[in-house]
């Protein structure tokens, strides 16, 4: 297995108390597996794979337990020499918005180059020359002579092409996208959400992709994890997922996307808001919002049960998978 | 770049020009620039009449300005009372002034950035309130009591330094007269880029670049300083012209000199020629200064594009 993260709780320490960010995440990804994480704003999803990197801000963030394996090592037990090495090199990361995430006063060119510099040696010809081999890859047009361009200078989608360079630089094993199509129009998504997969197949790469739009998770995705509150509800192979989940929430998920043959119909949402992370309800998070919620959803944490009838491989923290996967 | 910069050397014109009639006029109401020249002694009328006339006193304001600005045009800037050429008077009074104010901007470049950096870093931290701390000390105290303790403590109790500057003002002895110079703008440079530095500390990009697996020190210096400067950097181009015309406090304590003690003589002095004369290179220091930051400014930041 390339990743596995095991039992992973952050935390924020702030002020006014403490959010329980990330509450017992196990997932895994395997060398040319795309896993999609998804859920709500604050479910958890970007706070686990800034972990996974090694990038959370900390203080306030604080991991409190768990195992972050990579390659078999625990990421968790490296000092942070060790750990800036693998960062960029055998794993990067892909953010949502391209226009601030590269740096405004420095030329793509410099910014791609560094990686080369930096974590290969070499010289700035050369790294320069891989800037421009980078560009083409990403289907950049006329990458030579603009290669010396800035960030503001480009499109969305060009911008975006060009995080994406730099996530490949170093042909990474594992690769996290963080909502990387959320900032761009509709034809744009499609476009760079293909490259992104073409590329990630091209050098079997693992990818995580951290997203709440199931229309893309549906074409890219092996696995689709479902979080909410910082917990994985949900977590199996896509096409399982999509033809019958097994928790209330991703059933809810699935029911509000807007559908063509629904024309003329009110669009399902599921009712009330995620819950705050500095009060998480006692028991399954999600049973105050929960249809199916029995008394027993209010007491016990639901574990998470193997879901054995429909597919393999399936995992949902729900009491009422059964009931679920049948209603 | 090119047209930009024509157009901003002609919105010059206007400037200087406004400012140095002002100059004229401020110093044609101080008083009567005879009396001046006679000291303390009352004038004889006939000599009075004759100077007037020889001096072109006796003609309107506006004639004698239009004068005076064709002849600084010529690179003649008058003759002060004392019989001396007034560029005389510049030329050894401003390299004075401009190695005094180099060691100021040494000092807030090096010390006041190396603070800011390093409190920006540790916000809220032992380090970062302390320096706080001293650098509102700094601004709230005057220049000169600043001055004159330093050179009582240095100069005359421990006899670190010379408390006065040779009329030569090498390098070494400017050093704590630049400290001075500098110090209230040091404490601004300080302030200035801690909160830059903190601001941007958080940003996306400075996230990617941690991501990309760059050392933290290349993090900071190339990715996270460089643009945290350029507020700075606008700080620091203004005050230039600032600390050559507001040297005068300094100057006078150390016995410096310099532009702002020939100005200080000057008004003293009554002497007309000495003042305007080095309020217009004033004026036009802080004019040049001005458009260099501008076009600095678009150096280190690439979206701004002048056109």
């Amino acid at each position: 297995m390339l990743l596995e993260v095991r039992d992973l709780h952050v935390e924020f320490r702030t002020r006014d108390g403490v959010a329980k960010a990330v509450n017992g995440v196990t997932y895994s990804v395997d060398e040319g597996e795309t896993l999609a994480v998804l859920g709500e704003s604050g479910s958890g999803k970007s706070v686990t794979a800034q972990a996974v990197m090694g990038i959370l801000d900390t203080p306030p963030g604080k991991i409190t337990a768990g195992e972050i394996l990579f390659k078999g090592q625990d990421l968790l037990k490296f000092k942070e020499e060790e750990r800036r090495k693998v960062r960029g090199a055998q794993m990067a990361m892909i953010f949502q918005d391209a226009l601030s995430s590269l740096n405004p006063v420095l030329s793509v060119g410099a910014q791609l180059g560094e990686m080369f510099t930096v974590h290969r040696g070499a010289s700035r010809k050369e790294a320069k020359a891989k800037a421009i081999e980078l560009m083409d890859r990403v289907r950049i047009p006329g990458a030579a002579s603009r290669v010396g361009d800035y960030p503001h200078q480009f499109s969305g989608g060009m911008r975006q092409r060009i995080m994406i360079a730099m996530a490949l630089a170093l042909e990474p094993a594992l690769i996290i996208a963080d909502e990387p199509t959320t900032a761009l129009d509709v034809t744009v998504q499609a476009q760079v959400m293909d490259l992104l997969a073409e590329l990630q197949r091209e050098l079997h790469m693992g990818l995580i992709l951290i997203t709440h739009d199931l229309g893309v998770v549906a074409d890219v995705a092996d696995r689709i994890a479902v979080m909410y509150a910082g917990r994985i509800v949900e977590s199996a192979p896509v096409h399982d997922i999509y033809k019958a989940p097994a928790h209330p929430y991703t059933k809810g998920l699935l029911e509000s996307i807007p559908r063509l043959d629904q024309k003329g119909r009110e669009l399902y949402a599921i009712k009330g808001l995620p819950p705050n992370l500095m009060h998480i309800p006692p028991g399954c998070a999600f049973n105050p919002r929960c249809p199916m919620a029995q008394d027993v959803c209010r007491t016990d944490v639901p574990p998470l049960y193997e879901v054995t009838e429909a597919g393999t491989d399936r995992v949902s923290a729900c009491h009422f998978w059964r009931e679920c996967l049948n209603g | 770049m090119g047209r930009y910069v024509i157009r901003r050397l002609l919105q010059m014109i206007p400037v200087f020009i406004g400012a140095t009639l002002l100059i004229f006029l401020m110093v044609n109401v101080m008083g009567d620039p005879i009396a001046g020249l006679c000291g303390d002694r009352q004038c004889d009328p006939a000599t009075a009449t004759q100077l007037r006339k020889e001096f072109g006193l006796d003609k309107p304001v506006w004639q004698q300005y239009a004068t005076y600005m064709g002849n600084v045009f010529t690179g003649d800037f008058g003759t002060a009372f004392n019989g001396q050429e007034v560029t005389e008077l510049m030329s050894t009074a401003f390299p004075v002034t401009i190695r005094l104010t180099i060691v100021a901007i040494v000092f807030e470049v090096v010390i006041g950035i190396a603070l800011g950096v390093v409190t920006g870093l540790r916000r809220g931290r032992p380090v970062d309130t302390g320096v706080l701390l001293i650098t509102l000390v700094v601004i709230s105290v005057p220049t000169f009591v600043t001055g004159l303790l330093l050179q009582l403590l240095l100069g005359v109790k421990w006899g670190w330094i010379s408390p006065s500057v040779s009329s030569e003002a090498p390098f070494d002895e400017l050093i704590v007269p630049g400290l001075v110079l500098a110090s209230v703008s040091l404490a601004y440079v300080t302030r200035l880029t801690r909160t830059s530095i903190a601001e941007n500390r958080r940003a996306d990009y400075v996230r990617t670049a941690i991501a990309k697996g760059l050392p933290r020190r290349r993090v900071i210096t190339r990715h996270l300083l460089r643009n945290s400067l350029i507020p700075v950097v606008t700080f620091i181009g203004t005050d230039i012209g600032a600390l050559m015309g507001g040297a005068i406090v300094t100057e006078r304590i150390f016995n410096i000199h310099g532009v702002g003690f020939q100005l200080y003589q000057g008004i003293l002095r009554q002497n007309t020629q000495t003042v305007v004369g080095f309020v217009t290179v004033l004026v036009l220091v802080f004019l040049v200064a001005n458009l260099l930051v501008d076009l600095l400014y678009a150096v280190l930041d690439p979206r701004i594009r002048y056109a």
